[in-house]
């Protein structure tokens, strides 16, 4: 572990809920050869315009990675494509083995808490219970939903929530249950898009904590803006911009400058991160 | 059958125990208010009150066409109502494949649908030969079915609405909350909205029985707006709502008959002044 993490970990915060993983039966087998995402020049566009072009591309099972690049470079579309909900125009993309559509079941997304009705009149243990939809014919959630539905809340430390209403959540708490929601699903692969994005530093922190203990029983793909988190997830990014390419890490700047384009990066708020009067690592306007 | 309404409260509950018709009236109340009730929160959770104005608005269309047509052609069994039920469901249909084809354009097409029913069916109700028909019972309602087969349709469609919603109740909550994870999950999110919407479509229908067109969206609305004020569970919403809907419907009912006023916008003014109410409220809790 770098001294980076290290550090990071000591500085757990308070009252921080112990993880216990006892939901998942999907255990990294490193015997196995199977690639969990393979993409043969896949191409696809709304219209004429073209957002992907010829992307190939394989992730093996239990390689957990990010997904970067500038906004418009593809990064949700692709996102769309492994979940089944675009098809491509050219080229192929299969997961497990399969048509992305039929790889759903093994599949858990976690979108941006910020996309919902903050006011919706749900709680956090129904929300979580949508991960169980697929196993529920008419009428109401079993038992057995539910228990499974409270594991995944636990997993995220928001045990005590389950009933409180989803707008009575911060935004960390909110991003979390859907996190829980992905994770009742019982998934093999945890999609997530920018789950940082509207979160502040502190909770962000635990966030990755929990991505970080995750990782050991699925593997994660990660659509962020955050270059920060990407060294926390895996050893090397998929750089979406209208092509993919693989780049091993740590990144150096000029590989930075190249995959955003010139466009100007999505800064978030690291005056927490700074050293007080000590600006020198810092790439901000 | 004519009868005449009762004067006054004491009258009231004398024409309960005596009158068949009342009885009726009351159990069809009953059924209503759990059906608008659970559909009103709905309507105000997903936000689709709009829709659900315009489906009520081209109820009319139906009503004017099935008027127009059962005289002309001679067509016993085209009653007002079953022409407001194939309006009522045809609209939903039309607005809810608009939506969910082109999403911001549904808001014209929305306005067209409303325009183009309370047009066509104003013409048709013109047009139509023999007795001149009364638009007041259609503008203001009838709270007073006239019939004992519009009872026991309002009973049937109100139950089956019911058990419609039982069934699939987690599957509408969460199409209405995340139509794109719930297809993840294997869930028809585009057929679960189209029966959401043809629900609604049949409980505007029983609505504007109750209350007219014009106030059918405020009594479907009113009720579960107050009660999203004072709670953030969907089934507590729908408790409260089932509730104060049946508590307007036939307190408002018998009191409309003390003060001598019309029933329907009477109701609508009390659940009015009940919802402004509630911001009164709220504020000296805190």
């Amino acid at each position: 572990m770098s001294s980076a993490t290290c550090a990071r970990s000591q500085q757990r915060s308070r009252g921080h809920a112990e993880f216990n993983l006892t939901l998942f039966s999907h255990p990294l087998n490193p015997v196995e050869s199977a690639d969990i995402a393979v993409a043969d020049g896949l191409c696809f566009g709304y219209g004429r315009q073209l957002v992907l072009e010829d992307v190939s591309f394989s992730i093996p099972k239990g390689e957990s990675l990010c997904m970067i690049g500038p906004n418009g470079g593809g990064k949700s579309t692709l996102l769309k494509l492994m979940l089944g909900l675009l098809e491509p125009t050219r080229g192929s993309l299969s997961l497990f083995g399969k048509p992305a559509e039929e790889a759903r079941k093994q599949i858990g997304y976690v979108p941006q808490a910020v996309r919902f009705d903050p006011l919706f009149p749900i709680t956090a243990i129904d929300i979580v219970l949508m991960g169980r939809l697929d196993r529920h014919r008419f009428g109401f959630y079993s038992r057995k939903c539910r228990e499974t539905a409270l594991q995944a809340l636990a997993e995220v430390g928001l045990e005590e929530f389950a009933n409180r209403p989803f707008s009575d959540l911060s935004g960390g708490q909110r991003q979390r249950v859907l996190i829980a929601r992905a994770l009742a699903c019982e998934p093999e692969l945890l999609l997530l898009d920018e789950p940082t994005a509207n979160i502040d530093l502190s909770v962000e922190e635990q966030f990755i904590e929990t991505l970080a203990l995750l990782k050991e029983k699925m593997t994660i793909l990660m659509v962020t803006h955050d270059l920060d988190l990407i060294s926390e997830i895996g050893d090397s990014v998929l750089c979406v911009n209208h092509r993919v390419h693989r780049h091993s890490l740590p990144l150096s700047g000029e590989t930075i400058r190249e995959i955003y384009s010139g466009v100007r990066r999505v800064e978030h708020d690291r005056r927490a991160r700074h050293v007080h009067g000590d600006h020198s690592a810092c790439e901000h306007d | 059958m004519e009868i005449t309404p009762p004067v006054s409260m004491t009258e009231f509950f004398d024409a309960v125990q005596n009158i068949p018709l009342i009885r009726y009236a009351l159990l069809a109340g009953i059924v209503s208010s759990l059906t608008f009730g659970v559909v009103g929160s709905f309507v105000v959770t997903r936000r689709i009150g709009y829709i659900a104005a315009a489906i009520a608005h081209s109820i009319l269309g139906g009503i004017g066409a099935a008027i127009y047509f059962s005289r002309v052609y001679d067509i016993p069994w085209l009653t007002p109502m079953i022409g407001a039920v194939i309006a009522a469901l045809l609209s939903a249909l039309v607005i809810g494949w608009v939506s969910l084809r082109a999403g911001e354009r549904e808001d014209t097409i929305i306005g067209a649908i409303w325009a183009f029913g309370m047009a066509s069916g104003l013409l048709f109700i013109h047009y139509a030969p023999g007795k001149a028909v009364s638009l007041e019972s259609f503008i203001f309602g009838n709270i007073l079915l006239t019939s004992r087969s519009d009872v026991i349709a309002t009973v049937t469609l109100g139950a089956i609405i019911l058990v419609l919603v039982g069934l699939f109740y987690h599957k509408l909550v969460a199409v209405c909350f995340d139509e794109e994870f719930a297809r993840l999950r294997g869930v028809s999110s585009d057929a679960y909205y189209l029966l959401l919407l043809a629900i609604t479509a049949i409980s505007m229908v029983l609505m504007v029985r109750v209350a007219g067109i014009i106030l059918s969206l405020a009594l479907l609305v009113l009720p579960a707006a107050t009660a999203s004020r004072f709670s953030r569970k969907l089934w507590v919403i729908i408790l409260v709502s089932i509730g104060l809907t049946f508590v307007y419907n036939t307190g408002g009912l018998a009191l409309s008959f003390e003060l001598d006023v019309p029933t329907g916008p009477f109701i609508v003014l009390v659940a009015s002044l009940v919802y402004g109410l509630s911001f009164a409220l709220k504020r000296l809790v805190r």
